[in-house]
């Protein structure tokens, strides 16, 4: 090895010292031979036969080796074939040194494994010249093979980092709840270093979040923004901030982060199942599919119905330009919303043609069975590409619509945190807090109360009905109080979309007025009690009768009451039905 | 794929031109292509009527050369597009940073 790697350091055309096994049965060939080489500065192993040249090969790994074609015991053959084995993946020269001269018996030479060929009798000149050829060809295998070792030593070191990021990653990055049973998502194995990522999260108001996302590039630097996202997305989820402040905060962290030019296309839906609707944001992707296969009276053409993306890329604009606005669209149970990349439609066949938006809506024209969509479309993919799904680059997500009830089945009872009177934490407090004009235009108060709440260990088991209560009472005094839109406009089957659209013109347009909340929080004999206390400058609403008339479309419709009073000990409205109360109880457990 | 940069005398603007697939292999060409102008010109035109396809980095590349051109202030033509370069770049919404005709 040390005298392998002097032969690469030194200049190309420097003369260097070579070891040199000669093998000829005639004696005063092989001295003749000897001289010549060991005159011309190389080191000399001489042996008589082939059986003789093929052992000190072995002890002696020369650089060169110049074998007699015609020898006793071992012809030059036999042993050029043996010396080829041992040498293995190392590339020795084989000079056969033969007196013959036609060509048939030159060419065999080469044939059986031979580099060159010297005739007999030798030209010293030229056998010198012929090992310094030689000597060179041989140092640039020793450089090549080294040069191999070595990527082959960094490839398995990239690997063994990948695989370590690839295990950070995935702590951070984790699917969430992308395995409920309403969901499908197709991610290739090493997605992390495709830049492709798909997160799902369960809102603390029951409905769910599902974000797809693509980073440009390939390997780690698509897949080092997909951690700051994937952390936002999951804190900001599980403290009770929308969709909007999610996108707006993802957006300013990478724009922030990512060098120019680097960017994620992404879209993040917001499902509300109580609502029957969901919002989407996109940015940068192909047109996504809402399939309403469901609704038997539409043509499978007109039961897609394709959104596009309305937005640049994340990463791409400052927080200043960014623009979070959403499309709203209805959905009905078994409606199903499917998200993907362009690597779907990019996949490419060995002519170098793209599967294409046509192909993929032949799947869809062509399913009979709406619950193997999924695998139909993989399937087609595949078959197109003729690949194997290992090998693939694609992401894809299917959504069902479901029925809130249905959905929360599939999380079942949340693992209660253990209180006991010892470990209750803040019991008895209150706190006010008025958010005015300007703060309800911009200002999404809901994370900071829950926040507060959670405060108290008693009532982080039930994150969820709190934040449910808080998030009713809070859009109904802002919507239906200050704003004064209709709530009656939530029952009609179109009224959603107008009701969002009245909502953000009338939160863009100047208003007046405010809305209070007065959280109470005490301790009682085997628990403790929170009153929420919400009060509007709005009209009010005639909430007499209210329990008797909850099933008729009038004032109370779309303020989620019976929601209300089923999680409430106590749901009352005060004065003009400006003020509310609700009262909630948690015990020890 | 090749890249030819033109300075036009009349109007003072950068015209690039991209021949064939502009995909991450034309990452250094392009950057030269208006690095390597002289004077600052008042505005870039990228002629892609010889392009056949881009790919996202081509679109990260624009981006960097709207950066150069001075971000939000830039002014930035993108002309002579066929339909697959067009739908690209409709679908990443570029018509909100470049001018695209």
């Amino acid at each position: 090895m040390e005298a392998q790697k002097n032969l690469i350091d030194l200049d190309p055309d420097a003369e260097v010292a070579l070891k040199v096994l000669i093998a000829d049965d005639n004696d005063s060939d092989r001295l003749l031979l000897t001289t010549i080489v060991q005159n011309a500065g190389h080191q000399v192993f001489a042996v008589a036969n082939g059986q003789d040249a093929v052992n000190a090969f072995n002890d002696n790994r020369p650089d060169i080796v110049l074998l007699d074609a015609m020898m006793p015991i071992m012809d030059g053959f036999q042993a050029a074939e043996h010396i080829t084995d041992l040498a293995g993946e190392e590339a020795i020269p084989i000079v056969f040194l033969t007196s013959l001269k036609d060509a048939a018996s030159l060419a065999k030479c080469l044939d059986a494994g031979g580099t060159d060929f010297l005739s007999k009798p030798y030209n010293r000149l030229i056998l010198a010249a012929k090992i310094r050829a030689l000597g060179r060809l041989r140092k640039l295998q020793l450089l090549v093979r080294m040069q191999r070792d070595r990527l082959a030593i960094h490839h398995d070191h990239l690997i063994r980092e990948q695989e370590v990021a690839k295990r950070v990653f995935d702590n951070i990055a984790h699917p969430g709840c992308v395995n409920s049973p309403n969901m499908k998502a197709h991610l290739s194995p090493m997605a992390v270093f495709n830049g492709d990522m798909v997160l799902a999260a369960r809102k603390p108001d029951g409905g769910m979040f599902v974000l797809i996302g693509d980073f440009t590039g390939h390997g780690l630097p698509a897949a080092i923004g997909a951690m700051p996202a994937s952390e936002i997305f999951y804190g900001m989820t599980n403290k009770g901030f929308s969709l909007q402040e999610i996108i707006s905060e993802i957006n300013k962290k990478l724009s922030n982060i990512l060098p120019v030019g680097v960017f994620c296309c992404c879209a993040l839906v917001d499902f509300s199942f109580d609502r029957n609707i969901i919002q989407i944001w996109a940015g940068g992707l192909p047109e996504l599919f809402l399939y309403r296969g469901a609704d038997k009276s539409l043509s499978k053409a007109d039961a897609i119905e394709a959104v596009g993306s309305k937005h640049l890329p994340l990463g791409v604009l400052s927080p200043q330009r960014f623009n979070s606005d959403v499309q709203v669209f209805e959905m009905r149970q078994g409606d199903r919303l499917y998200l993907w990349t362009d690597g779907i439609l990019e996949a490419g066949d060995d002519k170098g043609d793209m599967f294409g938006e046509d192909r993929l809506k032949t799947v869809f024209l062509k399913n009979t069975t709406i619950d193997v969509m999924f695998d139909e479309i993989l399937g087609a993919v595949d078959q197109f590409t003729g690949r194997q799904e290992q090998d693939d680059d694609h992401t894809l997500v299917e959504v069902k619509m479901v029925t809130q009830t249905e959905f929360d089945t599939y999380f079942g009872e949340k693992k209660q945190e253990k209180v006991s009177a010892e470990s209750v934490g803040p019991m008895a407090w209150e706190f006010k807090y008025t958010l005015r004009p300007q703060s309800l235009k911009v200002f999404n108060p809901l994370p900071l109360l829950t926040h507060m709440l959670m405060e108290v260990p008693g009532l982080r088991n039930h994150s969820s009905k709190l934040y449910t209560i808080l998030a009713e009472l809070y859009s109904n005094a802002l919507e239906h109080g200050v704003l004064g839109i209709n709530s009656s406009l939530k029952s009609s089957s179109q009224g959603f979309a107008e009701y969002y659209r009245q909502r953000e013109q009338a939160l863009n347009s100047d208003f007046k007025g405010f809305v209070t909340f007065t959280l109470t929080h005490r301790a009682e004999p085997d628990g403790g009690a929170l009153v929420i206390r919400v009060e509007d400058s709005g009209l009010g609403f005639d909430y007499a009768n209210i329990e008797q008339n909850l099933s008729g479309n009038d004032g109370y419709c779309g303020r989620g009451i019976p929601l209300l009073l089923s999680m409430c000990r106590r749901f009352e409205y005060f004065d003009s039905g400006n003020k509310v109360e609700a009262e909630f109880e948690w015990r020890f457990a | 794929m090749a890249i030819w940069a033109n300075e036009s005398g009349a109007d003072k603007k950068l015209t690039i031109k991209i021949q064939g697939r502009f995909d991450f292999s034309a990452h250094q060409e392009f950057r030269d292509a208006y690095e390597k102008a002289n004077a600052k010109p008042d505005g870039y035109v990228v002629d892609m009527s010889e392009t056949t396809y881009l790919d996202s980095s081509a679109l990260g590349m624009l981006l960097l050369l709207r950066d150069h051109a001075g971000g939000d202030t830039s002014h930035i033509e993108i002309v002579n597009c066929n339909n697959d370069v067009k739908k690209i770049l409709t679908i990443s919404n570029f018509e909100q940073l470049f001018t695209i005709k």
